[in-house]
């Protein structure tokens, strides 16, 4: 029986090499292109005839819309309305590639920290370089809370910049671990319905129990999917908010 | 001690985060729900916010789990 990790096996399917650095075609990299291009169907569709009075298609679409519009209005506030393509995408983005995870035999890509590290990494990298761009040297005033006694002050800054610089591993962690014990909970209870039934008429009457955890466990593994990329996407605006109006 | 035998041990040390965060999810529905008793008009708005206070708990366990696999799985 295959092992509960070998699900998340980069598998490559074309070969290339460029300057002696592997940049082989995986299957990884083949579930991101099918998201996208599902992504780019479905959002492109929604809106190619855009009715004052929507059909369904559209208006799935346009609840997306609307739903990281107000997320970005609530968290942000107005002056974020300039990230929203890049809040929008990056929600879609995970959100797809979450639940392409749960369907059978495809790969999940954001059970790799690599994947979801380059994400964190840009997004922290992009966020300090808004907030000095935005605030020049005032952005430091993040570290420095208002309010806080003088003698407290540099123990409260290095707490600061200590908690700011973990930001992007948190961010990629949170994700990584999510996907990736979800997964496994999933594989470990399919071994036991597996196993169970090989044990016999009495083994085939208590694999039922097992099963009745896996299919309540797909039901969870899909809110987790959907709460993660919630999640990950509502940092980013936190982080933004952060950068944008540094005085706590 | 045979060093496989302290990474089983490690790695079942690493699971004690368990307590921590038991303690955290319960705290965190446990509020919620005296909250929506109190005030059931005010509850469907603060669900969102549930959520994400649980992912976020539920996510520090899952540190410890990868802890757990570090130790287990790396050389």
């Amino acid at each position: 029986m295959a092992s509960p990790i070998e699900q998340f096996e980069v598998k490559p399917i074309a070969h290339f090499e460029i300057a002696g650095i592997d940049v082989s075609f995986t299957n990884s990299s083949l579930w991101m292109v099918i998201v996208v291009a599902f992504l780019t169907i479905f959002l492109l569709g929604g809106t190619r005839k855009s009715a004052t009075v929507p059909g369904r298609w559209q208006v799935m679409v346009e609840l997306m819309y609307g739903f990281i519009a107000g997320m970005i209005r609530d968290n942000v506030g107005k002056e974020g309305k300039q990230y929203f393509p890049f809040i929008f995408s990056l929600f879609v983005f995970v959100l797809g590639l979450n639940l392409a995870g749960m369907i059978p035999y495809s790969f999940t890509v954001t059970s790799h920290i690599a994947v979801n590290f380059a994400m964190a990494a840009f997004i922290f990298i992009g966020v300090t370089l808004v907030g000095f761009a935005k605030n020049g040297a005032g952005y430091l005033k993040l570290f420095a809370p208002s309010g806080v006694p003088l003698w407290l002050l540099p123990m409260i800054i290095i707490i600061e910049v200590i908690s700011y610089c973990t930001r992007p591993i948190s961010l990629s962690v949170r994700l990584f671990a999510n996907m990736l014990a979800g997964h496994i909970m999933m594989k470990v209870f399919a071994g036991f319905i597996l196993s169970l039934a090989a044990a016999g008429a009495v083994g085939m009457v208590g694999a039922v129990v097992p099963f009745a955890v896996n299919v309540l466990l797909t039901g969870l593994e899909i809110l987790v999917a959907c709460l993660q990329a919630y999640v990950f996407t509502i940092l980013t605006c936190i982080y933004l908010n952060d950068a944008m109006h540094p005085s706590h | 001690m045979e060093a496989e035998a302290a990474k089983f041990i490690g790695a079942g040390i690493a699971t004690l985060a368990l307590a921590g965060i038991g303690i955290g999810l319960g705290n965190i529905f446990g509020s919620y729900l005296s909250g929506a008793l109190r005030n059931p008009s005010a509850a469907p708005k603060q669900f969102t916010n549930l959520l994400i206070g649980f992912a976020l708990t539920e996510a520090t366990g899952l540190f410890a789990l990868v802890i757990a696999f570090l130790i287990l799985f790396s050389n």
